[in-house]
């Protein structure tokens, strides 16, 4: 009797369950109901498939609006749907992803990884499906060999195929340069500054004739640039050394970045801004700041933020002191996913060469892929926001010469604390005689 | 006990009385009934409420890294909690703002009850718009706060400047941004506090006015003297409610920082409660998260208590 009653009620509760789960799946199904039912009768039997797709980062982010729809036209099957999280990879996306992966629920079957996060991403072979299984490895010859070694985890097994890569220039508005009196031409601006000493005369000159408006965003965007610049000739490495060591105080590369955030902003030539917050976005919109240093996946960021009433004047002119590695993504599938098979089919499109060489097209995300780079559609894209930049000549040139920067496990971590301190020397809360202490002591503490 | 001192035969004969199943059915009615009533609420609390209790509890002596190890540490947590200055930032912070926002809640949502308490036009409509600002979600207030103070393009700002006060960063400086976050809560709790107070109010008997204007007492005499000591009950409640939710805060600093639970550069409005989400998921040291979860418990006890021996003299009579 016990038993039988105790049985009972376990049916009781597992029916429950399953109805409970059939309302989830048949809710997160539902943009794809009317899909089916104008699909062909022979696959009517399949139920259609679902693959949420998660990314991360501001403006039209990882550019896969265009590339989803064209999918969605063609596989009625399997659906793409897209969840944009935040535009914040570092303090929001990649901690909630961690919650899910760790929880074995609620992450997408396919998710964006930024570069912060694949050095913990790696360390976790146990949260991905091995894409091997699947047959990717064939992919191997489409990227360079960072790109994708960085996407296998040291027991060897495939987790993220490339999506774009860093590569630098610098996003100015012409029409506010022309207000200062500076050349406007993207040749002859890229010439003003083949150095940083001499960018920042041109920055003090700006900022002389314009007062409403600064002359870049904030510290931290072009703290950033100069880094990953500076990275390059230090080893390719920023906050830890290859061996996970913290090297905060010990690279150059760390001091070269601070010193000049540090001087930009005893100038006042930064309009105080924290990139990738609200007040950013909007600063980028109304017109508070005429630079912004950008990697070539930052065109879609800047585009996005100023909306179409910046379309032309803004610009894109090359970067003082030349290549450097900021940035790039990786797609992954969790291995909580319930459609692996599906996941890798839509990780597979989303990377290869024709996608991601109109994603760059339309938004300016530089491939990873090799074949893309290579793609003469690539090397002669124009980019309409940007004035009609020849963002091909500009990107794709140094695509193949860009080295790979190694990131610890805790960088994500490690770069909040930083980026706190050199925007808190911004935004006057930290002196700038005491900012170098803090920001050393802050980065131990974050990587403790 | 008293049913032992009757004769066994007069017991006998009162079961016997009654048809047996009735017997067992009026004692499950009377003795397991209410408790399957009143089930619901303690399971569910058992559920969501004491096991993560006990949880936390268990994991705070444990440095437990959310992506990869656990191991036992036992009061360590606590002692380096009470060693990190990030943490008595974050407390400073929050007893900080509680103060700058619950002193003049209190005293607004006070004044507030009292004119809602005489006759008025359409009063049922105006007490009932009091309550509007705590139906909008948190968020959206946050949102409308969150530009009311942004630096460059903020209506507040805009304001000062006409009236030739400097441009304030509010979310760089300490107290303009505590100012900040206060107002939030005040827009959205004063109503809701405006309104239990007035039901307390609406308990006072009449007659103790009536006998205190014959005696010739005023009106604000009357509100001395008569109304905020019979509020008193009505007051601790408040108050110690406020406590909990003062010094629990976090949704409103948090969206006045985009989002993000630093709170400010160099956590100028970091409350404990983001300290502990930071801790716990953005640092992935959840067991450190978790003893300062248990601190906060205790500082909530701490301010109750003070906050209780606070009010308990108000409106006395000394």
């Amino acid at each position: 009797m016990m038993i039988s009653k105790r049985r009972g009620g376990l049916a009781a509760a597992s029916a429950l369950a399953a109805a409970a789960l059939a309302v989830a799946s048949c809710s997160s199904g539902g943009g794809t109901a009317t899909g089916s039912s104008s699909a062909p009768a022979s696959s009517a039997a399949a139920e259609p498939v679902t693959i949420r797709v998660q990314t991360f980062g501001g403006g039209t982010n990882f550019g896969y609006k265009n590339a989803i729809t064209k999918w969605n036209a063609e596989h009625k099957d399997i659906q793409i749907k897209e969840e944009h999280l935040t535009d914040q990879f570092e303090q929001q996306y990649w901690p909630q992803m961690i919650q899910w992966l760790q929880a074995g629920n609620g992450a997408g079957d396919v998710v964006g990884i930024d570069e912060g996060g694949m050095g913990l991403a790696k360390a976790h072979p146990e949260w991905w499906a091995d894409l091997k299984e699947f047959g990717l490895e064939s992919r191997k010859a489409d990227f360079p060999a960072w790109k994708w070694e960085n996407g296998v985890t040291a027991d060897g097994k495939l987790f993220g195929l490339g999506t774009d890569i860093g590569g630098m220039s610098l996003c100015y508005r012409a029409d506010l340069f022309k207000k200062a009196g500076l050349p406007t031409e993207r040749d002859k601006v890229s010439a003003l500054w083949p150095t940083w000493d001499e960018f920042m005369n041109v920055a003090k000159t700006f900022q002389s004739k314009v007062k409403d408006t600064k002359f870049t965003d904030g510290t931290n965007t072009l703290y950033q640039v100069v880094l990953y610049q500076e990275a390059a000739k230090n080893g390719n490495v920023t906050y830890f050394d290859k061996d996970n060591n913290l090297i905060v105080d010990k690279n150059p590369a760390v001091k070269a970045g601070f010193d000049f955030a540090t001087k930009m902003s005893q100038q006042g030539l930064t309009a105080k801004l924290r990139n990738f917050t609200d007040e950013w976005a909007a600063g980028t919109q109304k017109g508070a700041f005429a630079t912004v240093g950008c990697p070539s996946w930052m065109l879609g960021v800047v585009s996005g933020n100023a909306g179409d009433g910046g379309k032309g004047k803004w610009d894109v002119a090359s970067v003082p002191g030349g290549g450097g590695n900021w940035g790039g993504s990786w797609l992954a599938v969790p291995k909580q996913s319930k459609h692996p098979k599906e996941a890798a089919m839509v990780a597979d499109y989303l990377t290869n060469a024709q996608t991601e060489a109109s994603i760059f097209a339309d938004f300016g995300n530089m491939p990873s892929n090799t074949k893309a780079q290579q793609d003469p559609a690539v090397q002669g894209a124009k980019n309409e926001f940007f004035n009609d930049a020849p963002i091909g000549e500009i990107f794709a040139k140094s695509a193949s010469s860009l080295q790979p920067v190694f990131l610890g496990v805790k960088h994500a971590q490690v770069k909040n604390a930083i980026e706190s301190v050199i925007q808190g020397m911004d935004d006057g809360s930290v002196p700038y005689d005491k900012a170098w202490q803090q920001l050393v002591d802050d980065a131990v503490k974050a990587a403790g | 006990m008293s049913l032992d001192t009757l004769p066994r035969a007069a017991r006998n004969n009162h079961r016997r009385a009654r048809p047996p199943g009735h017997r067992w059915r009026s004692r499950f009615d009377v003795k397991a009934m209410p408790y399957a009533l009143v089930s619901p609420y303690f399971l569910l609390f058992a559920a969501f409420g004491l096991f993560p209790l006990a949880f936390t509890l268990y994991y705070s002596l444990y440095d437990y890294d959310l992506a990869g190890t656990v191991e036992w540490t036992g009061l360590g947590n606590y002692t380096a909690l009470l060693g990190d200055e990030d943490f008595w930032n974050a407390v400073v912070n929050t007893v900080g703002m509680f103060i700058l926002a619950t002193v003049p809640q209190m005293i607004l949502a006070l004044l507030l009850a009292n004119a809602l308490n005489k006759r008025l036009k359409l009063r049922l409509a105006i007490r009932m718009s009091v309550l509007l600002p705590l139906v909008t979600s948190v968020v959206a207030v946050a949102v409308v706060f969150t530009q009311l103070y942004a630096r460059d393009w903020g209506l507040v700002n805009w304001v000062l400047s006409g009236l030739g006060v400097d441009k304030t960063n509010w979310r760089a400086e300490r107290i303009p941004s505590w100012i900040a976050i206060a107002t939030m809560v005040d827009w959205r709790w004063t109503g809701y506090n405006a309104i239990i107070f007035l039901a307390g109010m609406q308990t006072i008997p009449r007659d103790l006015y009536e006998a205190a204007a014959i005696d010739g007492a005023s009106r604000r005499r009357q509100f001395w003297q008569i109304t905020l000591p019979m509020l008193r009950p009505t007051m601790i409640f408040v108050v110690l409610n406020s406590t909990i939710g003062g010094l629990t805060l976090f949704s409103e600093p948090t969206t006045f920082y985009n989002g993000n639970v630093d709170g400010g550069s160099q956590g100028q409005f970091q409350t404990v409660a983001m300290f502990i989400v930071k801790q716990g998921f953005r640092e992935f040291d959840y067991g450190y998260a978790a003893a300062a979860a248990w601190l906060l418990f205790l500082l909530i006890l701490i301010g109750a208590a003070i906050n209780f021996l606070f009010v308990r003299r108000i409106g006395g009579t000394r």
